[in-house]
């Protein structure tokens, strides 16, 4: 072929460091993005904090089956606050650029689809850190918690792994939902699940039939894993809890690529 | 309005030889196309070639299937029948992509980033960008470089998505209804980049519904309606296919002589003027002029394009 003689050949190192060029723009300026986007990121980071600070923070000192209920909380709180960052920057983010045609214009450029999946990915966790630091240094100063250098670093752990997994499911809601719907319906989905797998009410305060319905839920299991940290989790050992929801990560990424398969099939 | 040169001459001789190497090979294909979504035709058997330095308008109504085969050459969507063929390879395959620039139509794009953090971010994309100043100075954003996506009046918004397009310094552009939001002055801008663009080599596909901008610009017109190719030529050859020109005179003539006339499609009294309309205008001018000494007052109009367009589409 003609044409294919005139490909220009690139060598393998420069083309290396132009893809590691390419997935640093791209997560830089969706960090960007999302952060400078006041109604995301103030609502993303305010909300658990507020929410800690009422119920958390408004309870230090106060003991409970030698559980500090501030500490307690900055577990739980901590992950409600790193869910919605994933499920609302990539379901909600996603899910609208795709609707606007932004997506497209994107495919129709050689930008490389995973690098745009991985910079929404990598945002989800930083935006989760943000969260999970501004919890923690809100227990520490004011909610009378004591937290270990061990501690605090699995916690920042367990925050990455609780990112990428609902950003699968930030992923898969991204191709089912309609965008102009997208906040309220990923609200209908996040708020309950938080609610009943006692990430803002230690569980053992909610009924019978709401602590036998959490372990269905991701959330409840990444909020065990989380409150192992400090030796506050259930009964059940973290093998399941970690089992889990690596079984829920792989159905949503499953359920994901199906989808889009279909929709690529369709277009 | 200074002139306004893509790039430096080395930088063009450098990263483009294609045109010049291959002249008669077109650039892009459809060859045969048929694209359906469900019950919906949106084309039907399109064959579409363009040629290197061109610039080719696809004009038709809303829903006459203009985006689908921008889409198709993207390799955004495959045809259900056919194929599609850019630079000799199939355009879904990613390396195609790098010579390809493309503005589509978007409802939003991010807000919140800067005018140069997008086409920053962008640039990254190609191996070997246009330089960042190059992009601005073409598509006229010296001086809203800082800005936010959402501080943008309608036409900037468009121009930032023609930078975009810019980017990778690509030989083949695809535009799709680029100057919607415009006004006049700038839309005329727009064109005036797209003549240097085509100018330098770069092969343009712009699909329109204001037929101004197709007279004005394309090198070729494709006028398609139904997902079939209704009329293709130049401006010239579309407006005297459509309709036919307007002879206006004042003559004694008979009406129902000048019906008689080869290639007279109608015959009105305007007044005291009669108005004939006829494809081959020059002909039955010399006739008339043979019968009626006296003729006076004479005009000869071509149609608006948009008069053609409209015979040609509505007919089908």
């Amino acid at each position: 072929m003609s044409t294919a003689s005139l490909v220009r050949p690139i060598a393998p190192a420069s083309s290396l460091a132009h893809s590691l060029r390419i997935y640093g723009k791209e997560t830089k300026y969706e960090f960007l993005k999302l952060l400078r986007a006041k109604s995301f990121s103030l609502s993303i980071i305010g909300f658990p904090v507020m929410l800690y600070v009422i119920f958390g923070i408004a309870n230090r000192h106060v003991q409970q089956g030698g559980e500090d209920i501030a500490k307690y909380m900055l577990g739980s709180y901590a992950c409600f606050g790193l869910i919605g960052a994933a499920l609302f920057g990539i379901g909600v983010g996603l899910a609208g650029e795709r609707t606007a045609g932004w997506l497209e214009v994107k495919r129709a450029s050689p930008m490389p689809p995973m690098a745009y999946l991985l910079a929404k990915c990598i945002t989800a966790v930083a935006f989760g850190i943000i969260i999970v630091s501004f919890l923690t240094m809100l227990g520490v100063a004011f909610g009378g918690v004591s937290l270990s250098a061990r501690e605090l670093v699995r916690m920042l752990g367990m925050t990455m792994v609780g990112a990428v997994v609902f950003a699968s499911m930030g992923l898969l809601l991204a191709q089912i939902i309609p965008a102009n719907a997208a906040a309220g319906i990923v609200n209908l989905i996040y708020l309950p699940m938080s609610f009943l797998s006692g990430l803002w009410v230690p569980i053992r305060f909610l009924p019978h039939w709401v602590q036998r319905i959490a372990p269905m839920l991701p959330t409840y299991h990444l909020g065990q894993l989380m409150l192992n940290i400090f030796g506050y989790a259930d009964a059940a050992s973290a093998a399941s809890h970690w089992a889990s929801l690596v079984g829920f990560t792989m159905l949503m990424l499953g359920a994901s690529w199906i989808v889009f398969n279909r929709s690529q099939q369709n277009a | 309005m200074p002139a306004i040169a893509l790039a430096p001459e080395n930088h063009i001789a450098a990263t483009r030889p294609i045109a010049a190497a291959h002249p008669l090979q077109p650039v892009a294909t459809l060859a045969n196309v048929t694209k359906r979504y469900g019950a919906t035709t949106a084309l039907d058997g399109l064959n579409l070639a363009l040629r290197p330095g061109e610039i080719v308008a696809l004009l038709g109504p809303n829903a006459a299937g203009k985006s689908t085969a921008v889409r198709l050459l993207l390799g955004l969507i495959s045809a259900t029948s056919g194929a599609a063929s850019v630079f000799g390879n199939d355009p879904r395959d990613p390396a195609t992509r790098v010579r390809i620039g493309a503005m589509l139509q978007v409802a939003r794009i991010p807000e919140t980033l800067r005018v140069r953090e997008h086409l920053d971010l962008f640039r990254s994309y190609y191996p070997r960008p246009l330089p960042m100043e190059e992009i601005v100075r073409i598509a006229q954003l010296d001086g809203i470089e800082s800005r936010f996506y959402s501080q943008l009046s309608g036409g900037q918004k468009q121009r930032v998505l023609f930078g975009l397009a810019l980017c990778g310094d690509p030989d083949l552009i695809m535009l799709d209804e680029p100057s919607v939001g415009m006004d006049i002055e700038a839309r005329r801008g727009l064109w005036l980049q797209i003549r240097t663009l085509a100018d330098r080599g770069k092969t343009v596909l712009l699909t329109t519904h204001y037929l101004e901008e197709a007279d004005a610009l394309a090198h070729r017109i494709i006028v398609i309606n139904k997902g079939r190719i209704v009329s293709e030529g130049t401006p010239s050859e579309i407006k005297s296919r459509g309709a036919g020109r307007k002879i206006s005179c004042r003559t004694d003539l008979d009406i129902d002589y000048l019906r008689t006339l080869p290639s007279v499609t109608s015959v009105e009294r305007n007044r005291d003027a009669v108005v004939v309309t006829a494809g081959e205008a020059e002909r039955v001018v010399r006739e008339m002029l043979l019968q009626d000494a006296a003729l006076s007052n004479l005009e000869i109009a071509s149609p608006a394009l948009e008069d053609a367009f409209l015979a040609l589409t509505s007919s089908r």
